[in-house]
């Protein structure tokens, strides 16, 4: 199957007044249609940056995209114009980070919010934005929906907010979803929900999904292949299956052995 | 032994109110949003209020006190001036003039501040380095000599006033601004309005100015008092409004030659300015207040 991204050879470099830091080297991956692949890493592992690279969101400067591609339906990420790039943008290619309280303006009801991805690439009008949110609020998994999308972000819960954040996400129809540690914010019980609506969305929208995190839990519930990156560059790429039974390289071991387990003694 | 009854307090119930009814109950926003309704009548419809044409000279009754003090008279309620003239009817006509001047300078500066502090604080770089440099300039130059050089240059009259008030005033906005848009725009939002494709000048219009607004507003209500002072400054050197305009300034300058003798000439003008900058500013909170969600959650 042919991919729906592919990141080829990628490398991000942020220019600071006294050093150049290669936060990401030589990074290659590819996602195809209805799948989820996991980039794991500790902090600082170039992961997010990775990430932010393929809608070109690193902040210009100090960043600089110092070499390779993001290919993306034909055409490479790294080199559009403004325009196009804005037309990709929440349309072909959606985002999720990691804290919904402050990826949600505070000033702005969730409803209106959410339908400005309609208002910006489908041209709707106010009146048929708010018609598609509250379809795409219940896909979420958001009971009484008319009433939440009529409120602020400080009243709803952090879980509320992540689902508010992924119907955001996912109105626009993307092929491709970046999911930057979706479920760090959140606890544990409400984490599980979040990552099976995540996992149901995207195979009902045969989407591809690029889900990072630093949580090996995670991968193990929702990932097909998995992406190990350390100080800049990938350790390991694999099977999910595979790579936690027989990982190859000493990193990857040592990053399962960091998982803590829950064992009776 | 008697059984001793603890009163049940009952837990104080989280509401959703309306902006509107939140005023409502605030009294001291109530009073300040009313001084400042009153002080607007009377100031548009002033030759309807006013009991004598401001100008208009008697030498028979001048530097006559308010009608409560034993030499005062019923038709001068707040006194008379050197030449005889009305206090209260200067006064009403006075304010026209005074509101002016100070919303339309701190309408203008807050337009020029907050456009300078978002681009800069926004875009960054040598823009900014550029736009700062050029508002520690205007900071480190007395900006009363700077609207004196400019008065002297395109010539005096109210309109030039306004226009020399703004010029000389956006500082204060630009910088706070540009710093609230510095905290601001490396919030997940605004990195969430980009990857949904949306463009810098609406991030800049549409997420970060409804942010800032809290603050502008506050400067604002300030800006509104310090501008009707400097119209007065200005008017006090000669370089204000043409002498025939009552302003709050001008009749504060010269109550100040008769503060020995005639307290009320400079009292009465004085007075009106601290109430008007007072509820300006009380407004201004109440607007912050209104503006922002969670404030109005009680």
């Amino acid at each position: 199957m042919k991919p729906l991204l592919s990141i080829e050879e990628l490398s991000v470099d942020f220019r600071l007044d006294t050093e150049t830091v290669h936060a990401v080297d030589r990074v290659s991956f590819a996602v195809e249609e209805g799948e989820t692949l996991a980039v794991v890493g500790e902090s600082g592992s170039g992961k997010t940056a990775t990430a932010l690279s393929v809608l070109r969101l690193n902040p210009e400067p100090p960043c600089v995209y110092s070499g390779g591609r993001v290919v993306l339906g034909g055409r490479d990420v790294l080199t559009v114009s403004e325009k196009d790039l804005r037309g990709i943008r929440g349309n072909e290619v959606a985002m999720i980070f990691q804290d919904p309280m402050s990826s949600l303006n505070p000033l702005k009801r969730v409803g209106v919010q959410i339908g400005e991805v309609l208002r910006r690439h489908q041209g709707a009008t106010r009146a048929e934005a708010r018609q598609a949110v509250l379809p795409a609020l219940r896909e979420a998994g958001i009971s009484d929906a008319e009433r939440r999308a009529g409120q602020y972000p400080h009243q709803l819960s952090g879980g509320l907010r992540q689902r508010v954040m992924i119907a955001m996400a996912l109105i626009g129809r993307p092929k491709v979803l970046i999911a930057d540690e979706p479920t760090t914010a959140l606890d544990v019980t409400v984490q599980a929900q979040i990552l099976d609506l995540l996992a149901d969305l995207g195979q009902r929208h045969g989407m591809a999904i690029v889900l990072i995190t630093h949580d090996l839990g995670v991968v193990a519930e929702v990932a097909d292949r998995v992406v190990v990156m350390n100080r800049g560059e990938v350790v390991e790429t694999g099977d999910v299956l595979e790579l936690f039974d027989h990982p190859a390289q000493e990193y990857t071991r040592a990053l399962l052995r960091a998982t803590p387990k829950l064992e009776l003694t | 032994m008697t059984a001793i009854t603890m009163p049940v307090k009952t837990p104080a119930r989280v509401r959703t109110t309306s902006p509107l009814r939140a005023v409502l109950r605030n009294k001291l926003a109530l009073v300040a949003v009313a001084v400042l309704a009153v002080m607007l009548l009377a100031a548009v419809f002033a030759p309807l209020i006013a009991p004598h044409d401001p100008n208009a000279q008697d030498l028979l009754v001048r530097l006559r006190p308010p009608a409560w003090m034993s030499a005062g008279t019923s038709d001068h309620l707040l006194g008379t001036d050197q030449l005889g003239r009305d206090l209260l009817s200067r006064l009403i006509y006075g304010s026209r003039i005074s509101l002016l001047v100070g919303a339309s300078a701190a309408v203008l500066a807050g337009i020029i501040g907050a456009t300078i502090g978002l681009v800069s604080g926004f875009l960054g770089g040598w823009f900014d380095r550029i736009l700062m440099r050029i508002a520690d300039v205007q900071l480190a130059f007395p900006s009363i000599l700077l609207a004196l050089a400019i008065v002297g240059f395109l010539g005096s009259g109210l309109w030039y006033v306004i226009i020399v008030l703004g010029f000389t005033g956006w500082v204060s906005y630009a910088r706070v601004v540009r710093a609230e848009v510095l905290s601001l725009r490396s919030r997940e939002f605004v990195t969430e309005a980009r990857a949904i494709g949306v463009r810098d000048s609406t991030i800049m219009r549409r997420h970060l100015l409804p942010n800032v607004l809290a603050p502008l507003a506050t400067i604002g209500t300030l800006h509104v008092a310090a501008a009707i002072v400097a119209e007065a400054s200005l008017s006090y050197l000669g370089m204000g409004v043409p002498k025939e305009i009552v302003t709050w300034g001008a009749m504060l300058a010269n109550g100040q030659l008769y503060l020995g003798t005639s307290w009320w000439l400079a009292v009465f003008p004085g007075l009106a300015l601290m109430c008007t900058a007072l509820a300006v500013n009380i407004t201004g909170d109440v607007l912050r207040d209104v503006a922002d969600p969670k404030a109005y959650r009680r």
